[in-house]
């Protein structure tokens, strides 16, 4: 056997080998899901449970970061607006002054918060909102004058209530929580944010 | 100790500006500001460093005859050899061949203090977040004082060993991992440049300078907590504001994340232990 061919033999078989050993992407999904379980532990009000992902979360990790094909859009909004439920009184907007201190509240559904603690909807940890408070965050666009700029027609109010019970109804693997779908906030607490953004008089809109 | 004189003058001149924020006039210019200001905050904080004495008490128990067996950790093998500290940190995480396992630095100390001192590992990890001087974490002093070790020293995080290779891309998978209450993750919040929570600034950690920067400056002392935190503390605390379980101490979830973020930052001088709000 030449030197050639025994050189030519061993790439061959660490071609080979290489092949074998590179694990699939199925593979590193599957091991990363099986770590999952190994490395976290219950506490307080956060179970094992949370680690399951629904499909909008399975699909939207699936992407990596990258925006939804125009398919794989239409099939999570569908499937999350078919959630929304609109309150049965038919009033969407509730007080503002509510609304507030469920957009300024961070606390809620950590294993170290109270269960029986308030749950807020941390707004101002990514949007803007009314313009006293200036410690807001940038993840989310700004709200300032969210119902001024688009007017108080009920269709932009039944929008912004939908919208905060099941924000991937409306943007395909948006950052937004689905805060009615996932039982974050009540739905009195929906309407009073819807509030916020929607009343005339709430500082959002001055 | 002249950082302490530094640090207690700082935190008044954080109540100033807090008063500053609350007065401010229109959302624009309050907003610019204030932002400003904490950068002149952030740059104040920088000229002492309590840190540093968490890197002492680290190197004292380095040394320390320790454990039941009473010895000291000094034959601890980092990566670079039986007793080498100087730069090791750089190089973490990687595949140790004695444990068969990737290791990140807290994994590895727990590693020596059960391989070399005898302590059960049940005792090596009890205490792995100290809070106040009741409950110093001898985990974090010693982290502190081998990355201390490590300053000035490029990062040069190998993907040689093919579980290396794995846990990378393990890291990259779970940084795209969404669940919970939140649908949150990783992504949620260092997918994008210039964002921030509330007023604080979101390294985009997909980018290499943003995992530059963010990895080689923890461990930190945290001026808010006053305790010096580990990036397996960082982890931690995201996974607790994400809502999710409780993420455990040198769990595979957390060295996968860690070699995800550390190789990321390749390239760049370590600059820790840090100072940060």
């Amino acid at each position: 056997m030449t030197i050639r061919r025994i050189f030519s033999g061993a790439l061959f078989a660490t071609i080979l080998v290489g092949c074998a050993t590179a694990p699939s992407d199925e593979r590193i999904s599957a091991e990363a899901g099986a770590m999952l379980k190994a490395s976290f532990k219950a506490r307080g009000q956060a179970g094992l449970d949370r680690l399951d992902q629904d499909d909008t979360q399975r699909l939207c990790s699936e992407l990596a970061g990258r925006t939804p094909s125009k398919e794989v859009a239409d099939r999570i909004e569908k499937q999350n607006l078919a959630t929304i439920k609109y309150p049965v009184d038919g009033k969407l907007s509730g007080d503002w002054k509510n609304g507030e201190r469920i957009a300024q509240e961070g606390r809620g559904k950590q294993y170290s918060d109270d269960p029986k603690g308030p749950v807020g909807g941390n707004c101002y940890a990514c949007h803007q909102l009314a313009p006293q408070e200036v410690a807001y965050g940038t993840i989310g666009p700004s709200l300032y004058r969210f119902g001024k700029l688009r007017g108080y027609a009920v269709e932009i109010e039944r929008y912004a209530y939908a919208k905060i019970f099941n924000s991937e109804a409306f943007a395909a693997c948006s950052m937004m929580p689905r805060f009615g779908h996932n039982g974050i906030l009540s739905e009195q607490q929906i309407k009073d944010v819807t509030a916020l953004l929607m009343d005339p008089a709430s500082p959002v809109n001055q | 100790m002249p950082g302490w004189r530094k640090r207690i003058g700082g935190l008044r001149w954080v109540a100033a500006l807090a008063a500053a924020v609350c007065v401010g006039a229109g959302p624009a210019s309050a907003q610019t500001s204030a932002t400003d200001e904490i950068a002149k905050y952030r740059a104040a904080l920088q000229d002492g460093n309590p840190a540093e004495l968490w890197e002492a008490r680290g190197e004292g128990l380095w040394k320390e005859l320790r454990g039941p067996r009473k010895v000291s950790l000094e034959q601890c093998d980092l990566g670079l050899g039986a007793g080498v500290v100087t730069g090791a940190y750089a190089r973490l995480p990687k595949y140790f061949a004695d444990a068969d396992r990737v290791m990140d630095l807290e994994t590895r100390v727990v590693w020596c203090m059960v391989k070399l001192q005898g302590f059960s590992e049940a005792d090596a990890k009890r205490n792995p977040f100290g809070s106040g001087n009741d409950k110093k974490s001898d985990i974090e002093a010693l982290v502190a004082y081998i990355t201390g070790e490590s300053r000035g020293v490029k990062m040069n995080v190998a993907l040689a060993h093919p579980k290396e290779i794995e846990m990378y891309r393990v890291g990259e998978k779970l940084f795209y991992y969404r669940g919970g209450p939140h649908d949150f993750g990783c992504v949620t919040c260092h997918n994008a440049d210039n964002q921030r929570i509330r007023l604080q600034d979101l390294p985009n950690l997909t980018k290499v300078e943003g995992a530059q920067k963010a990895y080689t400056t923890w461990p930190a002392y945290r001026v808010s907590q006053g305790e010096l935190r580990t990036f397996q503390w960082r982890l931690n605390d995201c996974f607790r504001q994400q809502r999710f379980p409780e993420l455990e101490f040198g769990s595979d979830v957390s060295i996968a994340l860690t070699m995800f973020l550390a190789k990321n930052a390749n390239g760049a001088a370590f600059d820790g232990p840090a100072i940060k709000r």
